[in-house]
């Protein structure tokens, strides 16, 4: 089974977001990792491939030079090859151009059975390349999947949606991307990070193209306003459920 | 002039009501160029042309597919969109919506902004947060369309006296389906969409002390369920009720934070509730920063009487 996993750079859930130029994160300090849902991503792959028992994970990412970093973890967890679609302003493209580049990319390198991503990155939070890049090739995408089974060229996905559950079945190729629960992803062991230095991690620049779409302006959230404490202990409860319905009127 | 073209969600063959908001937002948008609002099920339903023109739209037009696709409902979209001349295509930041509007997007080659919490009509320009809510960015979709989805509790549906022309348009084919669904039995609604949500974290010292919080969200109508990344990574909690950057991003009418230290990823998915009540142990918790009311107290202790005082209002 051939995969393409496709992952991203992206400043650590811990970061604290600084604006630079009023437009864009100010990334001094920042530690940078392979984006959570993308391991996901990755983790499948590796199961899947080593499933079939055939076949090799390519990882894929556009980013700028030090993504080399996030893609030299993902051959240490297992994937096969990488390929960095290079640029310098990568980091902070709209997902129309993204799956643009992707869906070159795929193609190039392709026939993929499988072309795996994160649900979201966990910096611009768009929700679509996985669906963008599957709907310009043609094939199907199941998008947010906790649970998959593949058989007779079929996946067969569960997905959680507000209040419940759904069934959603696709035949391959399919794109899927992936949600925190459908695995956990491996640490790179030594061997791993060993391996990983040997194997291949090719570097192709590319032209990211008129953006789809334009970031004004980047601004803090607005500050709330200060709190107080009400009191102590359980004592304190009929005065906070004063507050709350006769000066907040939330309940 | 020019047109709007509002992708319903629906289920169960009835539109979900978190559309009406969108339809909301359409209709200003409509308003500001002159233009129609249409409303698109992609997949066979009975619309309530009342409740989906009072919310905003002038047309609903019904796609008839025996089950929602994917693919399908987008390409659907995309065809309507192509056919009426829409210039904005809207749809709620829900797990369908996000799931659609990228596929829309390609299909019309242009770009789109998800999860929008505000918009201004001149352009459309969208207000958006990156980075689970740690900034905002302002933008503008530079493709021939702007195809957009926006959270529930920022946009207000229209409220007016009309009902939408209901017709029938073709569906397009899909390769995959929906082809079963599940109902949580809770009967809760979901921490997502909640306008109030009770969320625990370590400091309720294990799973079996949410029945603490289950007892406040039995005596608060529509109050949902919420856990921090530490208890769910713990396997406390089921993945779909986590709130934070790599969970849900919330931003209810209450949100009532119990043993939760206020880690940043955490603070991410929460902070624009409108109001947030905090109860911790620990007085120096920096949750207490964020929090409109704080109670310093043991959950144990705290949660019982705050349950009781809530029964006392007998809120329905």
């Amino acid at each position: 089974m051939n995969i393409l996993v496709c992952v991203k750079r992206v400043p650590a859930t811990t970061t604290r977001v600084a604006i630079q130029d009023g437009k864009r994160l100010n990334p001094d300090g920042v530690e940078f990792v392979v984006n959570p849902y993308d391991e996901i991503a990755v983790e499948e792959a590796l199961r899947r491939r080593e499933a079939a028992g055939t076949g090799k994970v390519v990882a894929v990412s556009l980013g700028a030079a030090e993504a080399q970093k996030e893609l030299r973890q993902v051959l240490a967890m297992g994937a096969d090859e990488a390929v960095l679609l290079l640029h310098a302003d990568a980091g902070f493209t709209d997902a129309a151009t993204t799956a643009r580049l992707l869906e070159a990319e795929a193609r190039r390198r392709g026939p993929f059975d499988l072309l795996l991503f994160g649900k979201q990155a966990v910096d611009r939070d768009q929700h679509g390349v996985g669906p963008m890049v599957a709907t310009r090739l043609g094939i199907p995408c199941i998008t947010e999947v906790v649970k998959m089974e593949i058989a007779g060229g079929k996946v067969v996905a569960e997905r959680e949606v507000e209040g419940g559950r759904e069934t959603v079945e696709a035949p391959l190729p399919c794109a899927i991307t992936c949600q925190k629960g459908l695995n956990e992803p491996r640490f790179a062991s030594l061997k791993g990070i060993m391996a990983a230095k040997k194997k291949p991690l090719e570097t192709v620049q590319v032209d990211l193209g008129a953006a789809a779409v334009e970031v004004l302006a980047m601004t803090p959230p607005p500050a709330r306003s200060p709190g107080r404490i009400v009191g102590e202990g359980a004592a304190a409860v009929p005065e906070l459920v004063r507050l709350l319905r006769n000066e907040a009127k939330v309940i | 002039m020019s047109d709007v073209l509002v992708v319903l969600e629906t289920r169960d063959g009835a539109v979900r009501p978190v559309c009406h908001e969108v339809l909301g937002a359409a209709r200003r948008l409509a308003d500001a160029s002159g233009g129609q609002v249409l409303a698109l099920a992609p997949e066979t339903c009975a619309p309530d042309a009342a409740a989906l023109g009072a919310a905003g739209a002038d047309r609903v037009l019904v796609a008839h597919s025996a089950r929602h696709s994917p693919d399908g409902a987008a390409a659907t979209a995309a065809r309507v969109a192509r056919e009426r001349g829409a210039k904005t295509v809207l749809l709620a930041a829900t797990v369908r919506g996000r799931d659609l509007q990228g596929r829309i997007a390609a299909h019309l080659d242009t770009g789109f902004a998800s999860d929008c919490t505000g918009m201004d009509v001149q352009g459309p320009v969208f207000t958006r947060p990156v980075y689970a809510g740690k900034a905002l960015v302002r933008v503008k979709v530079n493709g021939p369309v702007a195809v957009a989805s926006l959270r529930s509790n920022h946009f207000p549906p229209a409220g007016r006296a009309a009902t939408a022309a209901v017709e029938t348009v073709a569906a397009e084919p899909g390769t995959c389906f929906v082809t079963g669904a599940a109902t949580k039995s809770a009967g809760r609604p979901d921490v997502a969409e909640a306008v109030r949500v009770i969320s625990g974290g370590r400091g309720l010292g294990g799973p079996e002390n949410w029945r603490l919080l289950e007892q406040v969200a039995d005596a608060v109508p529509g109050m949902a369920l919420g856990a921090s990344r530490a208890v769910v990574d713990s396997g406390w909690r089921p993945h779909g009720e986590q709130v934070g950057q790599t969970g849900k991003t919330v931003s209810p009418e209450l949100y009532i934070a119990v043993g939760i230290s206020g880690a940043i990823q955490h603070l991410a998915g929460m902070s624009s509730s409108k109001v947030i009540v905090a109860i911790n142990r620990d007085k120096d918790a920096p949750i207490f920063q964020y929090a409109t009311y704080g109670i310093v107290g043991e959950a144990a202790e705290v949660l019982p009487a705050l349950a009781a005082e809530l029964r006392k209002l007998g809120l329905q």
